[in-house]
């Protein structure tokens, strides 16, 4: 490998279950101290190319480096530089907070009493240090979340591995995660991630790539992406039941870059909505509601795919 | 109806999980593990075989277990019920039973070491069985030891190694009784509690191995069809004479027969080059078993 | 059967538990063949084993047999009360300790028009007929190995039920006070295996050393074995057996007032 700074290199990277093909010859790098993520919706392959990267799945085909060695061969002495959050909480629910970090040290072979100095620091980051005696299981969902994310760090790893860091958490919650994984990331830890919301997408990621059906459909910086696949403002109008079909007719000849028709709005991709609200207007058209904003990856990805990334 | 050694049966065969193993695992266990594991590890290393980490699932599961002590060593409690039923009830009904080679034993004598091997074959059938399945397909445990360093085979080791202290806690315990009873009549008896582990590791391979094919609780159904029947009849309670010759094949093939010919002839003294077949035949069946069940956890979980 | 005549104190309190027991057996159509191994081959291999095998052994010695009979004949009946002690206190701890901690299926159902002691009552009636089916096929099984002398032996299949129920409500009563299963692993340990071994099932309680004796005849397991072993024999006489129902009936009936404040206590806190 020629390049010390690039952590990962996939190529060709495909993965086979029974006849069905998870992920599809696809190409990336990943390089130190960024913070990459793969979006996509559900079943886009995401989590099996972060299996692959963890070393827990064999790659079917392709060519797949991490920290310049080969998964298959090498498997344990990459996994000892990685930290891993997988997308199901895997903690060890006879254990206690506290326990849990020291146990899993002890998986990575520390000694003991370099644990119990990382475990203080640690809880204290992720704001669990007054339940450190407590037993896992009454935990919330955004605690274990952040106890497992303590857990990754335990060995002081080289590339952080998450796996929808914060699916299924509440709004709040998922901003304290979001909040950890911001000060990671200030402190020049690697992160990859995978997540199906555009936010926490835009929010973390240095780069990332758009996944589909197992394939890569565009890669950059979430500010490229958005200028080469979506227009600076996105014109949101919402019809009421019934009107909307014979909305969209009369829409197609309002001045803007693109129009989409989802099941319960349109939307009108230009350089100036509130411009693109007024020939609506024009045209004697009144929506229920109308709203203007920028645009994000959401609309990427519907562009791309022609697809909601939470469908 | 309850066999020595501990179970799980009621659980099993109402189909419920329980949330954590209720065995336990006192601090003192540290040590015996430090002597115990050492051996264990060595020799699996020399088989290619990774140490390190069973060593540190070992130390999980002690940790575990530690706060829950009291279950774990009111366990010797169940051999001891047994030996003092069969000593002041059945025993003197009994009298006494052709043991080896056709000498006259006393019944007390004659089935102590059965009891002992079959304590040590439900004990690590229900360590390998149940507590893996219950850590393999719930608690999602080996899949977090996957993330780590830890090997799929490094697992399996682990597991057996743990079966192994408890089996071998429960063994020391039963030779002490059986000793304070006088029934062991030979000094070949120390290597009991070798063989007692042996046994062991014998049935936790296998069991292991039969785990990683089983898809739901009922099957463990089929792991109890094994071993209730295997108890009863495997020369427990009277000699292999009793049977036609047909049926005492059948019997020999089993290898709760074969670790009770083991014990029997140890504590009563009957040893002779004859039983190191059986200690190969249980050596075996555990070796292939862990192998298999190392790469079978790898297939199912490294996919 | 005493909680039905305690339970008619409520209006409909019957029909509760019925609803509750019909939960039970739809979730049993699932589960039943786990129990053929404990209900059918568990008898059939323990009489081959321990009733014909060491049998031949023990009737050698004492060519006149224990009482008159065969090893077989005396260890059959005792090995039915056994086996009912078993099925109820297997079937009063977990499915019900898992019902309350882990599915909270008798959470779900306390919301309802059930009350704590409606399910309580549906459990135990369950339980009683898992006895009784089990008791029907024991003495199935011993009449196959020719080990019934009397016709009184058809009375073992109520004896049996009394006997487990002696055990199921209290124990259950005991189960839904738990909040973690280690208490089973103690009371199997320490509670069903020595009565197992040390109630005469195996050996007359009169083998035992003077000093245990006493507590033996304590034991509702005794009681379920002498009851049995005397209407299997043809030997019962009808003071001893009213003795031995009396006791098993208390020993449930205690049981079946603490289960009702238990469950309440539990499900209604």
């Amino acid at each position: 490998m020629a390049d010390p700074d690039i952590l990962i290199r996939a190529r060709g990277l495909t993965k086979v279950f029974g006849g069905s093909v998870a992920v599809d010859g696809i190409d990336f790098e990943l390089r130190r101290g960024e913070v990459f993520g793969f979006l996509g919706p559900n079943g886009a392959g995401k989590s099996s190319t972060m299996r692959m990267i963890g070393c827990v799945s064999p790659p079917s085909a392709g060519e797949l480096t991490v920290l310049g060695l080969d998964p298959v061969r090498d498997g344990p002495a990459i996994r000892a530089r990685l930290g891993v959050v997988p997308q199901e909480d895997t903690l060890d629910v006879e254990l206690t907070v506290r326990e849990n970090l020291l146990v899993y040290g002890r998986y990575f072979g520390l000694r003991r009493d370099v644990i119990a100095e990382r475990t203080a620091r640690l809880l204290d980051f992720v704001q669990l240090a007054d339940r450190a005696g407590d037993q896992v299981e009454p935990l919330s969902g955004g605690m274990k979340r952040r106890l497992t994310i303590a857990r990754s760090l335990i060995s002081e790893p080289e590339i952080l591995l998450l796996d929808e860091p914060t699916t299924g958490l509440d709004p709040q919650a998922r901003h304290v995660v979001w909040d950890r994984l911001y000060r990671l990331k200030q402190g020049g830890v690697t992160l990859v991630l995978t997540t199906h919301y555009m936010d926490e997408a835009e929010q973390l990621c240095d780069r990332l790539v758009v996944m589909d059906r197992g394939r890569i459909v565009a890669q950059g910086t979430p500010r490229d992406l958005i200028a080469a696949y979506s227009s600076p403002e996105v014109l949101e109008l919402r019809f009421p039941v019934g009107e909307q079909e014979q909305a969209a007719e009369k829409l197609a000849d309002v001045p803007a870059d693109r129009t989409e028709v989802l099941a319960d709005r349109v939307l009108l991709y230009s350089a100036d909505g509130e411009a693109t609200l007024a020939e609506v207007r024009r045209r004697g058209l009144e929506p229920a509601t109308t709203l203007v904003r920028r645009g994000t990856l959401e609309d990427v990805f519907l562009r791309l795919t022609g697809r909601r990334l939470e469908d | 109806m309850p066999e020595p050694g501990p179970r799980r049966g009621p659980a099993i065969r109402q189909g419920w999980r329980p949330p954590q193993a209720a065995a336990a695992g006192p601090a003192r266990l540290r040590r015996i593990q430090l002597r115990i594991v050492p051996a264990v590890l060595l020799a699996a290393r020399r088989a290619g075989l990774g140490g390190q980490g069973s060593a540190r699932l070992i130390e999980r599961h002690a940790r575990v277990y530690r706060r829950t002590w009291g279950v774990l060593v009111s366990g010797v409690f169940e051999p001891l019920f047994y030996l003092l039923s069969i000593g002041v009830g059945l025993g003197r009904l009994v009298g006494t039973v052709p043991g080896p080679a056709g000498r006259p034993v006393g019944f007390a004598s004659f089935v102590a070491p059965a009891l002992l091997a079959t304590s040590a074959m439900n004990g690590a059938v229900l360590d390998s069985t149940y507590n893996v399945f219950f850590r393999l397909k719930y608690a999602k445990l080996y899949d977090a030891a996957l993330a780590t360093p830890m090997r799929a085979d490094e697992i399996a080791l682990g597991e057996i190694g743990w079966a192994l202290i408890r089996g071998g806690l429960y063994g020391c315990a039963f030779m002490a009784v059986m000793l304070a009873m006088g029934l062991v009549h030979s000094a070949w008896a120390t290597a009991a509690i070798p063989v007692a582990l042996l046994i062991g590791f014998a049935f936790a391979g296998a069991g292991m191995a039969a785990t990683t094919f089983m898809t739901s609780w009922q099957h463990f159904e089929y792991i109890m069809l094994a071993t209730m029947p295997m108890f009863l009849f495997s020369t427990t309670f009277y000699p292999l004479g009793v049977y036609p010759r047909a049926i005492q094949i059948v019997i020999e093939c089993t290898p709760l027969y074969q670790g009770i010919v083991l014990l029997r002839g140890l504590t009563l003294g009957a040893v002779g080059p004859g039983l190191l077949a059986s200690v190969a035949y249980l050596a075996v069946m555990g070796a292939a078993g862990l192998h298999l069940a190392g790469r079978r956890i790898s297939r199912l979980l490294l996919r | 059967m005493a909680w039905r005549r305690r339970g008619a104190g409520h209006p409909g309190g019957a029909a509760l538990a019925a609803r509750q027991l019909r939960f039970w057996l739809t979730n049993y159509r699932r589960t039943w063949r786990g129990s053929i191994y404990s209900g059918v081959l568990s008898p059939v291999l323990y009489l081959a084993a321990m009733g014909v095998g060491l049998g031949a052994i023990v009737d050698a010695r004492h060519p006149a047999g224990l009482g008159g009979v065969s090893y077989a004949a005396f260890l059959a009946p005792g090995l039915m009360a056994a086996q009912a002690m078993q099925t109820a206190m297997e079937e009063s701890t977990y499915p019900v300790f898992g019902s309350v901690k882990w599915l909270k299926t008798y959470q779900a159902a306390a919301a309802t028009p059930l009350r704590p002691a409606d399910l309580f009552h549906g459990h135990l009636l369950f339980t009683a007929l898992r006895l009784a089916m089990n008791a029907c096929v024991f003495l199935a099984v011993m009449a196959a190995f020719g080990t019934i002398r009397s016709a009184w032996a058809l009375a073992c299949v109520p004896g049996a039920v009394l006997t487990g129920l002696a055990f199921a409500a209290p124990v259950e009563a005991f189960t839904v006070t738990r909040t973690r299963d280690s208490s089973f692993t103690m009371l199997f340990r320490f509670g069903m295996i020595p009565l197992f071994l040390f109630s005469g099932t195996f050996f007359p309680v009169t083998q035992l050393p003077a000093v245990i004796r006493p507590p033996a005849y304590l034991t509702p397991l005794w009681h379920g074995v002498a009851l049995c072993r005397s209407l299997s024999l043809g030997a019962a006489g009808l003071a001893g057996s009213a003795a031995h129902v009396g006791y098993l009936a208390g020993v449930a009936g205690a049981g079946l007032a603490a289960g009702r404040v238990t469950y309440r206590r539990r499900l209604h806190a």
